[in-house]
């Protein structure tokens, strides 16, 4: 008796081709080939989707705007967009930091805003070139641990992370967007020459590195660090899955960069009135209230503010900082931090 | 005496007929069995033309800047260090696990079977995450250790001995399951002549099955070492820094695609001399006289029954038990604080059926890329299987966007859609499916097919009724191997799938991205879950089956 294909494993085979040819055939007629201006607002979102999705959701409600979020880690869907170039079905891009902003802004990937929005918040806050917004505010903190530390045994300025007592004690992040903005503004503030000696200092104290701001909250937490740099947003989240955690925030006062404030930002990928509703919505009162409240963060327009129990900003942290010549020191940052060492 | 016995053994397992040979009696392959091949090859080394279009971007000098400098020096150096770590600890679980339940008389040896397979199941950012949280300077050994006054625990976890044991521990499977499939084909016959001859049961061991156990060792060596080189979520967490390391930090820090895809040429280059090797070292394994027509003797452990069962426990209590503890534990913390914990049913639907499309199609290809190389084992025929390799060295993200290049360039309707997300599983893990596939292709002899052949059987005959059905075993360990890896896929996962496409790894690194454990609780369980039933249908009760009966189709 002759049997072919009766075995499972070649039948399994068949079924896979078969499976494989129906996918590349059924989904490929599903997706359209190009994008009609009239399609859903396409998201890509470097923000997590518990922080901003509820915000885009209202957003759908009250403007009747269909919108389709992709979410992902910042600098990857920065990439990925550059990859993408003129083929990209985004329509806006949602960043964690205003260095992946400027990275697509100088690759020419973004279309400029209309000064209406630009206008509606400091000029410290936004794109030098007009083609990106900042949308909120994330303050550099330092982040320490209460049982083992008091604020007066803690860096008052970023020259004071140098000193010696803190040798292998503290954590930094420094392939973290925050912390490479954060050195850039330092970089404008006190040029090249102040920043090596920085980063150099910074290195050979031997910080613990981490991949990220929360890595270092959690190891704050777990006292297997006295404190780290981060953003002064994550305690609250920490706190919140454990109530009465051993960390609190410490702002630096002195010296150059001590208060600065970090921005998350948004640029459109393509020139929709879609997209200008939703940055219009994100920077309108109630948007900017939602920001102040359930993340946290630092609320960019002048009427909004922030939420009860954050210290004031310092006046000077808009002020102080020339986010455009922030974004052009970024790239000779990037090159000043992995020369020092302080990226292994 | 018995050393003069082991010789005359090992003399007799030179003697027999080498697969080139029995090829060149065959004569060439089938034109349609190398079309397909080669075109499975060229698919998944697109990533590959992709990085060094990429790097060739930047210049020449550039390019020979950031290769030649010593930063690249030092960091193929470490990258080297760790591979050869990773294999010997990987080794070292997985031979002994696999004779343990697949030879001897080990209490409860299904059980210990399945979990020794498990800790393929977590992502090694999980991995990582919690043999830190378990095992680092201040973790829950120290807390447990503190009233006897230990301040602090060394930074073992960190570093080079931190990645060593995270991926050593967590990958050691690729090896251990291959070995297991291996076990169950091989002709007992041999053993026991050796043993008959007086040779102690080591010796036999070392000089007897370890030699035909080779396909399958290099094979799943080779899996652990390039698995050890793509490496991203591990080495990050442990802090030690490799290629793969540098190329995240080259497209986060720099967002510059020419120097991250300069690394990745570096990554591919070292990868393939890792691929070269093994050839160089298979060449002189032979495949298996036939297939096991009986099953071997169970070894009576005695009384190192009680010591082989506390070995097994304790590191399962590592690499099984501690991440999933520390999963659990997530997810009871956020019922305690009154979090809820998220429905992930839907996500873990997605996660099943995309994988297994991926698993069975990248079995599918797999067939074709070893049954020309393994028998017909040309030049060319070499080199497309040698070539199909590489890509998996390369990491998740270099992959992906290498996709997103070619997608949205040549096949745009296909672009963030499941087909291209299944397609990307299949062009990162075909390797698993096609060092499974030859492995067990290796150890059957080519003689039933010719005899087959001979009596009249067309080409597709012989493979649909006798290859086929013979290698089995391996067919489904690889589908288990691209199932396993796919279910757990991140990189690739975010940046390739269509709009609103959650996975439970997705749902997990969204979770956990923003410090929100209690919401990768869940997700963390089901992912364990959905991912060791299949191992053990697919993967462990074929291969402890009892043994005996031939196949049905060689009845007739």
């Amino acid at each position: 008796m002759r049997r072919l294909f009766l075995c499972p494993s070649a039948s399994a085979s068949a079924v896979a081709l078969l499976t494989a040819a129906g996918l590349l055939g059924g989904c490929g007629g599903a997706a359209p080939p190009e994008r009609a201006a009239e399609g859903p607002l396409v998201v890509y979102s470097g923000r997590n989707e518990a922080l901003i999705g509820p915000l885009l959701e209202r957003f759908e409600e009250q403007e009747g705007i269909a919108v389709e979020a992709r979410y992902g880690e910042t600098a990857e869907l920065a990439a990925t967009l550059l990859e993408e170039g003129e083929h990209s079905p985004a329509d806006v891009f949602l960043s964690q930091d205003a260095a992946a902003l400027g990275a697509l802004s100088a690759a020419g990937r973004l279309a400029p805003l209309p000064a209406e929005l630009l206008d509606r918040v400091p000029a410290g806050f936004r794109s030098p070139r007009g083609d990106w917004v900042g949308l909120s505010g994330r303050a550099r903190t330092v982040v320490y641990n209460t049982e083992r530390l008091t604020p007066a045994e803690l860096p008052a300025s970023l020259e004071a992370v140098t000193d010696p007592r803190f040798r292998g004690r503290f954590g930094v992040a420094p392939t973290n967007g925050s912390f490479q903005a954060h050195m850039a503004v330092y970089r404008v503030l006190r040029g090249r020459p102040a920043l090596d000696r920085l980063l150099a200092g910074m290195a050979a104290n031997q910080p613990l590195r981490y991949p990220k701001n929360s890595a270092i909250v959690e190891a704050v937490i777990a006292g297997e660090i006295d404190w780290g740099l981060v953003n002064h947003y994550y305690l609250w989240r920490a706190l919140a899955e454990r109530p009465g955690a051993p960390a609190a925030n410490y702002f630096m006062s002195e010296g150059a960069a001590a208060g600065f404030v970090n921005l998350a930002g948004a640029g459109l990928v393509r020139d929709r009135p879609a997209g200008r509703r939703l940055l219009a919505h994100l920077l309108a009162a109630d948007g900017q209230r939602y920001f102040a409240e359930q993340t946290f963060e630092y609320p960019v327009v002048p009427e909004v503010p922030a939420a009860p129990g954050l210290p004031p900003l310092p006046p000077a942290a808009a002020a102080e900082v020339d986010f455009a010549a922030v974004s052009s020191a970024l790239e000779e940052t990037l090159v000043a931090i992995h020369d020092s060492g302080l990226v292994e | 005496m018995d050393r003069a016995a082991s010789l005359a053994l090992r003399r007799g397992l030179r003697g027999r007929p080498k697969v080139r040979s029995a090829a060149a009696a065959r004569g060439r392959a089938p034109w349609p069995l190398a079309a397909v091949a080669v075109l499975t090859a060229a698919a998944v080394n697109l990533p590959l033309v992709y990085i060094f279009a990429r790097a060739a971007e930047g210049g020449w000098s550039a390019y020979l800047a950031w290769v030649g400098s010593a930063r690249t020096l030092e960091l193929l150096l470490r990258t080297l260090a760790l591979a050869a770590g990773v294999t010997a600890l990987a080794l070292a679980v997985a031979v002994p696990m696999a004779w343990l339940v697949s030879r001897t008389d080990l209490p409860g040896r299904r059980f210990w079977a399945v979990v020794g397979a498990l800790p393929l199941v977590f992502p090694s950012y999980v991995a990582a995450f919690t043999l830190v949280a378990a095992l680092g300077p201040r973790g829950y050994l120290q807390a447990w250790l503190a009233p006897l006054g230990v301040g602090s625990l060394p930074g073992l976890v960190y570093g080079y001995s931190g990645a060593v044991l995270v991926l050593g521990l967590f990958t050691y499977p690729y090896i251990y399951l291959l070995l297991v499939a291996a076990l169950r084909d091989l002709d007992p016959a041999l053993e026991e002549s050796s043993r008959s001859l007086g040779v102690g049961r080591w010796r036999t061991f070392a000089r007897v099955v370890l030699p035909q156990l080779r396909p399958a060792l290099y094979g799943g060596s080779l899996l652990v070492v390039l698995y050890a080189l793509s490496d991203f979520g591990g080495v990050s967490i442990v802090r030690y820094n490799t290629f793969t390391l540098a190329i995240y930090n080259a497209y986060r820090g720099l967002f510059d695609r020419s120097v991250a895809a300069a690394l990745a040429t570096a990554l591919v280059l070292t990868a393939l001399v890792f691929i070269a090797l093994e050839a160089v070292l298979l060449r002189s394994a032979r495949p298996g006289r036939r297939r096991a027509a009986r099953p071997a003797a169970v070894v009576p452990l005695g009384r190192w029954k009680r010591p082989a069962v506390a070995a097994l426990a304790l590191l399962a209590g590592l690499n099984v038990a501690l991440p999933a503890g520390v999963i659990a534990y997530w997810g009871v913390r956020a019922l305690w604080v009154g979090n809820p914990l998220g429905g992930v049913w839907l996500a873990a639907g997605r996660s099943l059926s995309a994988s297994a499309v991926a698993a069975l199609a990248a079995v599918a290809l797999a067939v074709p890329v070893a049954l020309w190389a393994v028998r017909h084992p040309s030049r060319p025929a070499r080199v497309v299987e040698r070539l199909s390799h590489a890509g998996y060295a390369l990491p998740g993200i270099v992959i992906a966007l290498a996709l997103v290049f070619f997608a949205t360039r040549l096949a745009r309707p296909l672009y963030q859609t499941l087909a291209l997300l299944v397609a990307a599983y299949v062009v990162r893990f075909l390797p698993e499916a096609l060092a499974a596939t030859r492995a067990s292709l290796l150890a059957v002899a080519p003689v039933f097919e010719e005899a087959a052949r001979s009596l009249g059987r067309g080409p597709l005959a012989v493979l649909g009724t006798l290859t086929l059905p013979l290698i089995r075993p391996g067919l489904a360990a690889g589908a288990g191997l691209v199932f396993l890896t796919a279910m757990k896929e991140l990189p690739a996962t975010l940046i390739l799938r269509p709009t609103g496409f959650e996975t439970l790894a997705t749902t997990i690194w969204s979770a956990a991205s923003e410090g929100i454990y209690s919401q990768a609780a869940l997700p963390g369980l089901l992912l364990l879950l959905a991912s060791g039933v299949p191992v053990y249908l697919l993967i462990i009760r074929p291969a402890l089956a009892p043994r005996g009966t031939p196949p049905a189709t060689m009845t007739d």
